[in-house]
């Protein structure tokens, strides 16, 4: 009896040996050791660690190249603003259904399963100035033939504008996963309400305001949330364009250039742990502010 | 959205499962032996697959090699991937020395190929690859100072001499620029990063002698007028702010800019001899590229002159069980393959031929210089103050002297040598 009930304890934990294992292995163990290397000297290979206590986190706070780095994360989040707002409009046009709903929603998520290499070159060709004649960037082609001419500006090497074409990348990129998102949210509201509600004579924009708004709003405050995160954490888009160039440069950048190309790999675990810190504090608010939350439409 | 908080997190779990994977340190060497196979670690992705597996690797198993074999791994981001795997036994049998490896690190990693007094007699550059007095690794070719151009450009502006003074640089690219409004005079390849840090580096010894990197060392502020690091950088901010370089600086591309220069497109880029066997291949106008002395003449004699440097160390892993195969493919390899002439660079082999780009500096009268090894036991010395000064060496200190002048971010020419003094003079205290 005792053993049969042993058993039953034990055999959930075996099946669990395995996925536990990696996750330790992998993801724990990892960062116990970035912690460790937060407070070393470390350049990447020597076997010897110089202990050298908090004196790399202090090192972080007079560095203004990371503060700048910081700085430029309120592009990426005010893009990403954009893109819920876009995404929502999008989202509630296409819940409508009309003909050919189903291309649009293929071809406005499309972007979202481009590699991101991909997604940055074709944008580099855009992008490119008129300095060598064989390769007029196509945005500058474009805006002079519809008679734009006047707001060419260097899309890329203009340091007043460069953060914006880059977050404005970011938005085309990520904007058809906000989409299916919304679509989803949208999709599991009761069909019912939305009949009941043009029976009584509510037109699109009261549908949209008093049925939908309220059915999909914690995946709406959940994307801004996330939003606050995913812009501090930055990576793919500028440092493939750019490598941070150009005043372009974000938290993870500076980490990987001080890791690799600086080699100082215990002061960019400093850095990696305060990032660390930071998703960690806006995922513990996200859990705690909409831990509960109900929504009833009825 | 989710999609970037994911990438958050993974980010900082990659950063530090890199960091992990890392970490354990090498221990006593292996004995010496004979293997059927060795493994070359190499960063040439370009010919590996061909030159070296085709025509090297044959030759040497008929040869030297007594029938061993020999497996070549090549990687796109070398310096990266082979420091990561220097943390494991594991990093082949013969291996090019990665950047970022200071000298007192190489007993830990490698074995020792004889006494610099010694192997000073059959190769160059044996300074390079040696600490405390034993040689650890011996470059793969040399290259000589100097920077490309496109002949025929600066023809046409009417200059057939190269310039004597960074000054004369300046005057000789408006020129260009005057006579030939569509033609770039100077291309910069900021995007690439390492291509404009030859502006911090090239200009080393010509203006403070063979000394110049053991004089900076201890010298608390080099970027001070007169000084090499100084002329360099200088000179890199005067022609952006002269507007003689690329309009947009932050596009540009490296791959399309080889067949610019062939062109005739691009009129000068600043780069090493390495360079100019690529560009002349990169269209149908091998003549036009020519290469031309750093302008800075030799204070005392008055002539064109050239520092010429040691590419990529090879080395062998002291981990490897195979000393004996290793160490006849590096000799075979520095001496018979004719890897350094096919290359047109300074063979590190005494008696082996030099390239064909010199035959222009040899016209000029050159002078070629090397310069001098740090003294007995401060080998590592530079590159620990470039370490501990915090200076980037990824092209990022360029970048942002070329965003200084023109115009792109705030600041002042003046103000960043200040900077770059005060982070310097930080790094040589550290010496103690």
């Amino acid at each position: 009896m005792l053993k049969e009930r042993y058993k039953r304890q034990v055999t959930p934990w075996l099946y669990l040996v395995l996925p536990l294992g990696l996750l330790g292995l992998l993801t724990y163990l990892p960062v116990a050791n970035m912690f460790w290397y937060s407070t070393t000297n470390w350049d990447g290979i020597d076997p010897h660690k110089q202990y050298v206590g908090l004196a790399n986190y202090a090192k972080i706070a007079q560095n203004p190249d990371i503060l700048h780095a910081l700085f430029n994360s309120i592009y990426y989040f005010g893009g990403a603003v954009v893109q819920i707002g876009l995404a929502l409009f999008v989202a509630t046009v296409l819940s409508y259904g009309f003909k050919g709903t189903n291309f649009f929603k293929g071809f406005l998520v499309f972007p979202f399963l481009l590699n991101s290499v991909a997604v940055v070159l074709i944008f580099r060709y855009l992008f490119q100035g008129p300095g060598i004649a064989s390769h007029a960037g196509g945005m500058d082609y474009l805006l002079q033939h519809l008679g734009l001419g006047r707001f060419v500006t260097q899309w890329l090497g203009n340091p007043h504008i460069v953060n914006f074409s880059l977050a404005g990348v970011s938005v085309w990129r990520y904007i058809g996963f906000n989409i299916v998102l919304f679509l989803g949210a949208i999709q599991s509201i009761n069909p019912e309400l939305f009949e009941a509600a043009a029976l009584d004579r509510a037109n699109r924009w009261h549908q949209f305001r008093y049925i939908i708004l309220p059915g999909i709003r914690r995946i709406t405050a959940l994307s801004l949330i996330l939003a606050i995160s995913g812009s501090i954490a930055v990576f793919e888009v500028p440092y493939i364009m750019l490598g941070g160039a150009n005043g372009s440069s974000t938290f993870v950048i500076e980490t990987v250039r001080i890791a690799f190309a600086e080699n100082r790999v215990g002061y960019a675990s400093a850095l990696a742990v305060i990032l660390l810190g930071i998703v960690l504090i806006v995922t513990f608010i996200q859990r705690n502010i909409f831990k509960d939350e109900q929504v009833d439409l009825v | 959205m989710r999609k970037r908080l994911v990438a958050g997190v993974a980010s900082s779990v990659l950063v530090a499962s890199f960091l992990t994977v890392v970490g354990y340190a090498p221990s006593q060497a292996a004995p010496a032996g004979w293997c059927k196979q060795i493994t070359v670690l190499t960063n040439r992705t370009d010919i590996a697959p061909t030159t070296f597996t085709k025509v090297y690797g044959p030759q040497f198993t008929a040869g030297p090699g007594k029938g061993t074999t020999v497996k070549f791994e090549s990687f796109t981001n070398y310096n990266q991937d082979v420091r990561t795997m220097m943390n494991t036994k594991n990093y082949g049998d013969v291996l090019g020395i990665p950047v970022g490896v200071t000298p007192n690190q190489f007993p830990q990693f490698f074995s020792p190929l004889g006494k610099a007094s010694d192997l000073s007699k059959t190769y160059r550059f044996v300074n390079e690859g040696t600490y405390n007095g034993t040689v650890y690794g011996l470059a793969q070719t040399g290259n000589a100072g100097g920077y490309a151009v496109n002949l025929k450009d600066w023809k046409a502006a009417g200059i057939t001499t190269p310039p004597a003074t960074p000054d004369e640089f300046i005057a000789d690219l408006q020129k260009i620029k005057a006579a030939e409004p569509s033609v770039i005079p100077l291309y910069t390849n900021y995007a690439t990063g390492w291509a404009p840090t030859a502006w911090t580096n090239s200009f080393t010894g010509y203006a403070q002698g063979p000394d110049a990197t053991n004089i900076m060392t201890h010298d608390k502020a080099p970027w001070t007028a007169g000084k090499d690091a100084y002329i360099g950088d200088d000179l890199l901010y005067q022609v952006v702010a002269d507007k003689l370089t690329e309009s947009d600086p932050t596009t540009t591309d490296w791959e399309g800019s080889k067949a610019l220069i062939n062109k005739g497109t691009i009129a000068t880029m600043f780069l090493g001899s390495w360079s100019v066997s690529q560009f002349q291949g990169a269209g149908p106008n091998p003549q036009d590229i020519g290469f031309y002395p750093i302008p800075v003449k030799d204070p005392k004699t008055g002539k064109f002159q050239t520092y010429i440097s040691g590419d990529i160390k090879q080395a062998i892993n002291k981990n490897s069980k195979c000393q004996a195969s290793a160490q006849a493919w590096l000799t075979w390899f520095e001496q018979d393959s004719g890897y350094a002439y096919s290359q047109g660079g300074i063979n590190p082999y005494l008696k082996g031929p030099n390239g064909e780009s010199y035959t222009i500096f040899d016209k000029l009268g050159v002078e070629y210089k090397s310069l001098n090894p740090a003294p007995a036991g401060h080998d590592a010395d530079n590159a620990n103050v470039w370490k501990a000064s915090g200076i980037p060496q990824d092209g990022s200190l360029e970048q942002a002297i070329i965003d200084t002048a023109r115009g792109a971010k705030s600041g002042s020419e003046a103000a960043i040598f200040a900077d770059l003094n005060s982070k310097w003079a930080n790094g040589v205290s550290s010496l103690g």
